[in-house]
């Protein structure tokens, strides 16, 4: 006799028999193979070299004429003997020198998806904005996960004063809307930081996995194997997360699909408003931030490129977390 | 009906209580110290002492609570700490251009909304229908600063079609000449969601008993849909669009600060830039309150649409 597959076996039989989940799924891994590579520095790490002419354009459209003259490299300028400052800048070129960087290497007057304002190029530029935005994502989903299932927890579990407690804390969190409750947190912490989003998000996105497993564990408390664990002495803490929890953690997982989506697009609108990530660091909001003001100058392409990139992970990811919910709660729609 | 309305505002106040206490406890233990903001580059300890009195941060913790709730009670948060505009005024005067652009919104949005939710759900799992959703999917995934900074450029700086931003006096200007693209953008950006949201609504009622009895008894298609489904998908969509007006007044800052629209949104977003809390910390309550009457209302509503509902 064999085992009879668990409801992971057939969740992922679910998912792997439906084609649009498995695109999207191999999208959204080759978009988390890129923040792991460029995270451990291995593409992009060099985005903020100043490869190109400044906003040189993508290799398809051709060179820009009225940008030749400064793809040229720069003569050096003539001795001054007054200079106070000489000594210092050739330490500083020598030092340059001696890391393999060119003072005044020939920039490129295009490139494969063109360069920003500085020459950045706009491609590696993409991928470690991604790095940010994703992570950022990612970590803030988690953390909202988990505040929410330790709550639902707790509360579904314990009921009576306990359940009081957090529905009332619940209540109070939803009365004011996600942004401006968003908004009032960036207001108060006043420094700009990637953990600063990740807690901003992080701390106001648990309602939403709360009230879904609350109720798996007022549902579960009451079954069988619950009692049975209880008959032979298990303390609270070890049925809810170690009896209850693997039976409901297929709805925590969702929720997290499901929030990872918002939470990019939430650091993206924050990061643009400069209320996200600090000068310095690249995330997709910062790039169009960017892009604003170029677009009116007619360099669109790193508009186009981190909207482009930010488009089709969100929709992969999207697509990919509604197969999933249906793979593993065929029972809703 | 009115012991109803009593009742459920008296379990309100538990709620407000507990908004009053977290934004009492952001403003006062998780932001640092606002008299430093205040007191500018140059403070000695003397002008920080001096703001502190004034501000009320030296009194007891109980006390300082006991300002703010007068401040909720009586309307009075004080003047603006960026510009020395009373709160009270800045609530007053921002309101009207947000709802200027909001309410064709939310109009606009519901109405398209259901008439397109009740065409594809009729003609589910058709062609048509999947492709109204991957659309919807994609649509939902760019980033609604996309649509704001490429329409605003493409409509309105490149075309001419409509001023690139601004706000005038009289309510018709404004209505049909600045918030005409706002308005446009914003139902592009909404749409999809809401087109999804109310599909699923529809499909709920569309298997249902008594769609066949009226197919039975040889009512037209048309009759059955705008009739007999829409009656019965309204409850939800009521609870929607009511639960999201007042996070509407906040969810527009975007299009607000794109267009130079002096709402709200783009007031929240100004005070949030200059740290200023006497705005924020008013908005948020008054938000809040906001989202719990008109839940309230939306349940209120629920009665006159479907008698057989309750409210006990």
């Amino acid at each position: 006799m064999t085992a009879s597959p668990g409801l992971w076996t057939l969740a992922w039989r679910r998912l792997r028999a439906d084609r649009v989940a498995m695109g999207a799924l191999a999208v959204v891994c080759l978009f988390l193979l890129s923040v792991v590579l460029s995270a451990t520095g291995l593409v992009a790490a060099d985005w903020e070299d100043e490869v190109a002419v400044n906003y040189a354009p993508p290799t398809f459209v051709g060179p820009d004429p009225t940008l030749a003259a400064l793809a040229q490299p720069q003569a050096p300028a003539p001795p001054n003997a007054f200079d106070p400052l000489a000594g210092d800048l050739a330490a500083l070129q020598a030092q340059l020198a001696r890391a393999g960087h060119a003072a005044h290497a020939a920039k490129r007057t295009t490139l494969p998806f063109g360069a920003d304002k500085w020459g950045h190029d706009v491609v590696r530029k993409t991928v470690k904005g991604g790095q940010t935005s994703i992570v950022v994502g990612l970590v803030a989903a988690f953390v909202a996960v988990a505040l929410g299932t330790l709550f639902g927890a707790l509360s579904g579990f314990y009921g009576g004063h306990v359940d009081d407690f957090f529905n009332w804390f619940y209540s109070v969190f939803t009365a004011i809307p996600a942004i401006l409750m968003i908004l009032t947190v960036a207001a108060v912490l006043q420094t700009r930081g990637v953990l600063t989003i990740v807690l901003i998000l992080g701390l106001t996105g648990w309602t939403g996995p709360y009230r879904l497993i609350r109720a798996e564990y007022i549902k579960h408390k009451a079954r069988e194997y619950v009692l049975a664990a209880d008959a032979i002495g298990a303390s609270g803490w070890r049925k809810m997360f170690v009896h209850i929890f693997p039976n409901v953690s297929h709805v925590a997982l969702v929720q997290m699909s499901i929030l990872v989506v918002g939470f990019i697009k939430a650091e993206v609108i924050l990061s643009f408003l400069g209320f996200g990530v600090p000068v310095g660091v690249v995330s997709w909001g910062s790039m169009l931030n960017e892009a604003q003001n170029e677009l009116v100058l007619g360099k669109w392409w790193q508009l186009t490129a981190a909207a482009t990139a930010m488009a089709l992970l969100v929709t992969a990811f999207s697509l990919f977390a509604d197969a999933l919910r249906d793979a593993l709660d065929p029972k809703l729609k | 009906m009115l012991a109803y309305i009593l009742r459920r505002l008296w379990q309100m106040l538990p709620t407000m209580a507990g908004v009053v206490v977290l934004v009492f406890v952001l403003f006062n233990w998780v932001g640092g110290d606002p008299s430093y903001l205040l007191a500018g580059k140059m403070a000695d300890a003397h002008a920080i002492a001096a703001i502190r009195a004034q501000l009320g941060l030296d009194a007891p913790w109980y006390v300082q609570l006991g300002i703010f709730v007068k401040q909720i009670v009586t309307f009075d948060f004080g003047n603006a700490w960026a510009t020395g505009e009373p709160v009270s005024h800045i609530i007053a005067t921002r309101l009207g251009p947000s709802l200027t652009v909001l309410v064709p919104l939310t109009v606009l949005e519901t109405t398209i909304g259901i008439a397109l939710a009740l065409a594809v759900a009729f003609v589910r799992g058709s062609l048509t229908d999947r492709l109204v959703m991957v659309a919807c999917t994609v649509g939902m995934s760019i980033s609604i600063l996309v649509y704001i900074i490429v329409f605003q450029y493409g409509l309105a700086y490149r075309l001419g079609l409509f001023p690139v931003q601004g706000w005038g006096e009289h309510f018709t200007e404004n209505l049909l000449r600045y918030a005409t693209l706002p308005i446009l953008i914003g139902l592009a950006v909404s749409l999809a969601p809401t087109l999804r949201l109310f599909r699923s609504f529809v499909l709920d009622e569309v298997g249902q008993d008594y769609v066949r009895t009226a197919r039975a008894k040889g009512l037209p298609e048309r009759r059955i849909v705008w009739v007999h489904v829409l009656r019965n998908a309204a409850i939800p969509i009521i609870t929607y669009v009511m639960a999201n007006l007042p996070a509407l007044l906040i969810g527009a800052f975007l299009l607000e600060r794109f267009f130079g629209i002096p709402g709200i949104g783009r007031e929240v977003i100004l005070a949030v830039e200059r740290s200023d809390f006497p705005v924020i910390k008013a908005v948020t309550v008054y938000v809040a309150a906001a989202t719990m009457v008109f839940n309230l209302l939306a349940d209120l509503m629920y009665q006159a649409v479907d008698p057989r509902v309750q409210l006990a």
